[in-house]
């Protein structure tokens, strides 16, 4: 297990050095700060002293060099905007997106895996229909159009709830039902998917004939069994969270890292887009070492040596596949990728 | 919306052009166009896509005209109010602007971001992974770290960032969403094509002399492009809410060019006094978003040899059939 997850992290690390070099060297082309920090009319010479100041002078590697070695000190830099920590205003404002990304997802998951298996109880019946098709919808409506709604309903119609901020429970309302609808429309239909194909098996036949209750067979065989998948995908989700909460913190005014992460874009503040970027890459990060870890417990057999893909897969394919087929690994990981990429809707 | 243009004349007419064939097809093995009309839903959604792309490329010509006319008569006229007259059958804007015609022309410029975009991630992700599936080993092994890197951020924040450094024009835009998308192709085909070249008719082909290239081209490759075309179909709905979601944060398409997002964005500010402006065109993407989803669905049903006599057998397409049958007489 322990070598499972050393190689894991190894081979997850290389992505984070390289969205970190790749942020730093196109922060670098985004345009001069200098234009945007000093008055029109000043002259080369205050120019060239602000850049030498923040370091803008030198060749690209070696400021690069020197972020670097900043960093394992654990110094992230300095905002140009308010000559603040950038960690600290990282740091500050990740909790707003961390708890809104992690409500959302509750949300949509505790809300997809009632609908998804209660559709999943009868394939092709009329709930089963109503909710693939609600769910298809709720995957496909833009973020951004969808919080416009909800404002123009709720908030300037209606009046219940305020428009921007995050002062009391009505403002957390309209962003979470805003982020909630793309991961729980295409939850559903994963997790549909897979309650169906669970309750064909032939241990809930034997559940059953040994007298198990409807709610055991669900809760405790079938959704046991679904819900292998279903994680894979909720990882994914939550990693286009962060695509939705750039959207919805910059239309709710929500001080999240999202809305900091554009702000210091448009700001040409680069020390705070970097502590954002390796903020969110390294929550990333962490969060497919969980999910990993997840799948594991969930499922005893994943085998920590079968590899990266395979891994994820094992299971699901088992009663899936083309009868004639002669590498089962090989198979197994192609029938969960294409699968894989077919049931999301998402990045 | 959308499709309530003068281009759904033609279009309309073509399922019942078809009906007679469908009944002559009955019994012998299903067409695809006949599985697609069975499935009421399916062929409603390719309509829709019709009118769309028939929209994008006939729209402009006819109603770009109006799209820019300022009229001071007609400023912030609500929808849906035939008084004003069928230009103005979706409202208009602050300047007196046909928000029907705006609608119209914008549909060109959402689509030639999201088509190209989507054919060119199609094209370069799917030759590379059933390259990289094919052959395996290190050249496997590397394609997949590449597509792991892109894949392990969000795609929208790269495009944020990337658009930034670049001017954001239409052909900025389709390059970073085509690069941000070439993994989901590629992590695809590679396992499909991993899968195929263990096969016994690979090996064969092989055992003959056949070279890599061409057992990819000839054996690999048909056998991969169905489920790869219904990947692409999704992916259409996710390119074109991607390319609304830069537009709206400004750093998408910029004015005077109009795209669906960007006008999302701009009637935004008039949400309190004219909300048809922000609200209509976002609905024109989510029906355009809806069909592609559903076109998609059932796509991935009907190219599947083992799970297409669903379409052919169960009670609601059964029940559609009839009616066709019925109508054609």
């Amino acid at each position: 297990m322990l070598t499972y997850l050393r190689k894991r992290i190894i081979s997850s690390a290389l992505p984070l050095v390289v969205v970190v070099i790749g942020v730093f060297a196109l922060a670098r082309m985004t345009g001069n700060p200098a234009a945007l920090y000093l008055p029109l009319n000043a002259t080369e010479a205050m120019r060239e002293d602000f850049a030498a100041r923040n370091g803008l002078d030198q060749p690209i590697w070696a400021q690069m060099a020197q972020y670097f070695g900043g960093l394992l000190r654990l110094d992230f830099g300095a905002s140009m905007r308010t000559g603040e920590d950038a960690a600290a205003m990282a740091l500050r404002a990740f909790p707003a997106t961390l708890q809104l990304a992690a409500m959302t997802m509750l949300l949509a998951i505790v809300l997809a895996v009632v609908v998804g298996s209660i559709a999943a109880l009868k394939p092709n019946g009329l709930l089963d229909r109503f909710a693939s098709f609600t769910s298809m919808i709720a995957a496909s409506i833009p973020d951004f159009w969808l919080a416009i709604v909800g404002i123009w309903v709720f908030a300037i119609s209606l009046g219940w709830v305020p428009t921007s901020g995050v002062v009391g429970a009505a403002a957390w309302f309209l962003p979470v039902a805003t982020l909630l609808m793309r991961p729980f429309g295409t939850l559903v239909q994963v997790i549909r998917g897979a309650m169906v194909s669970a309750l064909s098996e032939p241990y809930i036949k034997l559940a059953r004939s040994k007298g198990a209750t409807q709610r055991r067979v669900i809760a405790s065989h079938a959704l046991r069994n679904a819900a292998a998948p279903a994680l894979t995908v909720a990882g994914d989700l939550t990693v286009g969270l962060v695509n939705g909460a750039v959207v919805v913190e910059t239309i709710f005014g929500w001080p999240g890292i999202g809305k900091l992460m554009i702000d210091s874009i448009l700001q040409r503040d680069f020390a705070v887009l970097q502590a954002c970027v390796l903020l969110t890459a390294v929550a990333i990060f962490a969060l497919n070492i969980l999910i990993d870890l997840g799948y594991a417990l969930l499922d005893p057999r994943v085998r920590p040596s079968a590899g990266k893909r395979a891994r994820r897969s094992a299971r699901r394919d088992a009663s899936r596949h083309r009868p004639s087929q002669p590498a089962p690994a090989v198979a197994a990981e192609r029938a969960d990728a294409t699968e894989h990429e077919l049931t999301r809707s998402l990045p | 919306m959308t499709q309530t243009m003068n281009p759904q004349g033609p279009q309309a007419e073509e399922p019942h052009a078809k009906q007679p064939r469908t009944k002559l097809a009955r019994g012998s093995k299903p067409s695809m166009l006949n599985l697609l009309l069975r499935d009421k839903v399916a062929t409603v959604a390719a309509v829709v896509l019709a009118v769309v792309a028939l929209t994008a490329i006939f729209g402009p010509p006819l109603m770009g005209e109006l799209a820019t006319k300022q009229d001071l008569m007609f400023m912030n006229k609500p929808p849906f109010d035939p008084a004003n007259g069928w230009a103005y059958i979706l409202g208009s804007d602050s300047l007196g602007r046909s928000v029907l015609a705006r609608i119209v022309v914008a549909t060109r410029t959402t689509m030639m971001v999201a088509v190209p975009a989507v054919a060119i991630a199609l094209l370069i992700g799917s030759l590379w992974g059933v390259w990289a599936g094919y052959h395996r080993g290190r050249r496997e092994t590397v394609s997949m770290r590449i597509a792991d890197v892109i894949m392990s951020f969000p795609s929208l924040l790269l495009a944020v960032v990337v658009l930034f450094v670049f001017s954001p024009s239409a052909a900025n835009i389709v390059l970073i969403l085509a690069i941000t998308r070439i993994p989901i192709y590629l992590r695809t085909a590679r396992a499909e094509a991993a899968e195929l070249q263990s096969r016994t008719f690979v090996d064969a082909a092989r055992t003959f002399g056949t070279k890599p290239n061409a057992i990819i081209a000839r054996h690999v490759i048909p056998v991969v492009t169905p489920t790869l075309l219904t990947l692409a179909t999704l992916e259409f709905c996710f390119v074109m809410l991607a390319e609304s979601s830069l537009s709206f944060l400004g750093i998408g398409i910029q004015p005077p060019e109009v795209s669906w997002g960007l006008l999302v964005a701009q009637g935004r500010q008039y949400l309190q006094t004219a909300w048809w402006l922000s609200i209509l065109p976002g609905l024109a993407i989510v029906i355009t978003a809806v069909a592609a989803n559903a076109l998609a669905a059932w796509l991935r049903i009907a190219t599947d040899p083992a799970q297409r006599w669903r379409l052919t057998l169960d009670k609601r397409s059964a029940k559609a059939l009839k009616t066709i049958v019925k109508d054609a007489k």
